[in-house]
């Protein structure tokens, strides 16, 4: 079973979700699709056996061949061609190696080069298996590495995988939960907690994916991001208590399912809460 | 020669728009002919890239000088590759700006900012 973590901004809790999900699972997969600040491996500490670069795909001009005929540039719906100067010039930055210009060049004057975006690396942390990329300094998008990752994960499918997402509800978070069959979206409870939740829930709803909450951070104060559960009638998997010993485990990149047994037992909850879930029986 | 300036309503009057890339409109200034056009900034919505698409037209539209607050490094590539100068404007409507370029008093635009992109997600 593939499921994503996410949430509608940083710091509620996706890590913590998805390494404690994937450590009680047994022989689970966690995969970091946070690309952009990877941090699984802080607690997982895994032995990485394999390690390789992710590479896009980059225009090259031949400015002998090309008669500036323009079709590259009218056909590029990302604007990262421009004709001026007599030749074509290519932002890379701006290309999403679609390929389009190559292919309606009438001259063949356009070929691909490899750039690297990132790298892409694979492991074993005790039994369970990692797996994480890293973007390049100054990269514009790190959905190429994400796209890397769950290649990996479709290799692994038999068992469960725990993909942790990169925060927000853009681009890459959609890349994220794409293949997922579950998603699980942690919240905080404050007003601004709900606010990012409502995002990530029309989300999943546009994805017609199956989803659950798990409520991060609770204390006896209203919580307005369960409020908003109850009203929209979502499945609440899991509380999570903002309890210092929680920050004291995570402060020294201990993983709580393994530290207390309490937090085992919720996080164990959480995962067969899913799993039991009626709509995908 | 034409110059082209980033406005935010078709007239000469129009305040200079705080945006190039994303600019509802460009007047262009015919030094000749003393007259007005606009045209419509296609680019102004694009999801990315509006610099460079927004350059691209005023390269297209000939003209030799862009008159704007500023301007980031795609869109300055463009231009600058194209031989188009650019110019900082100062506080005023657009054809105010267009009357203290032909006296001499802007000076050329050197603080190309690296761009917004990517913001909003």
């Amino acid at each position: 079973m593939l499921i994503s973590i996410l949430s509608g901004k940083g710091g509620t809790g996706k890590t913590l979700v998805s390494v404690n999900m994937a450590v009680v699972s047994e022989c689970g997969t966690y995969a970091d699709c946070d690309v952009e600040e990877p941090n699984g491996y802080l607690f997982l500490n895994p032995v990485i056996s394999h390690e390789e670069e992710v590479n896009v795909k980059i225009p090259v001009i031949d400015a002998d061949l090309c008669d500036g005929c323009r079709k590259c540039i009218d056909f590029c719906n990302f604007n990262a061609l421009a004709y001026t100067g007599n030749k074509v010039i290519v932002f890379e930055d701006i290309c999403h190696s679609c390929g389009g210009c190559t292919l309606v060049c009438p001259r063949k004057a356009i070929t691909e080069k490899d750039k690297s975006v990132g790298k892409f690396e694979k492991g074993m942390s005790g039994n369970t298996t990692f797996m994480s990329g890293t973007m390049k300094v100054g990269v514009a998008s790190g959905i190429p590495i994400v796209k890397r990752i769950l290649k990996e994960v479709h290799v692994n499918r038999e068992e469960d995988v725990f993909i942790d997402s990169p925060p927000g509800s853009a681009c890459i978070v959609m890349e994220s939960i794409r293949y997922a069959d579950y998603c699980v979206l942690v919240a905080e409870p404050t007003i601004f907690g709900r606010h990012n939740l409502e995002m990530v829930h029309e989300l999943v709803k546009v994805f017609g994916k199956k989803y659950g909450v798990v409520l991060n951070k609770c204390t006896d104060k209203p919580n307005p991001s369960e409020d908003y559960c109850l009203k929209e009638g979502i499945s609440i998997l899991g509380r999570i208590p903002f309890d210092a010993s929680l920050g004291a485990i995570a402060s020294v990149g201990g993983i709580a399912a393994l530290e207390d047994e309490r937090f085992r037992a919720i996080f164990n909850s959480i995962l067969s809460g899913i799993k039991e879930d009626p709509e995908l029986i | 020669m034409l110059i082209a300036i980033p406005v935010n309503e078709e007239t000469e009057k129009s305040d200079v728009c705080v945006s190039f890339g994303r600019a509802p409109f460009y007047m262009i200034y015919d030094t000749e002919k003393r007259v007005y056009e606009y045209i419509v900034n296609t680019a102004a919505q694009a999801q990315g890239g509006a610099g460079i698409k927004a350059a691209q037209m005023i390269v297209d539209s000939k003209s030799k000088v862009v008159l704007t607050p500023r301007c980031g490094e795609n869109a300055s590539q463009v231009l600058v590759n194209a031989g188009v100068s650019v110019f900082k404007t100062v506080e005023g409507t657009a054809d105010e700006n267009i009357d203290f370029y032909l006296a001499g008093k802007l000076s050329s635009l050197t603080d190309i900012h690296p761009g917004f992109h990517g913001h909003g997600g």
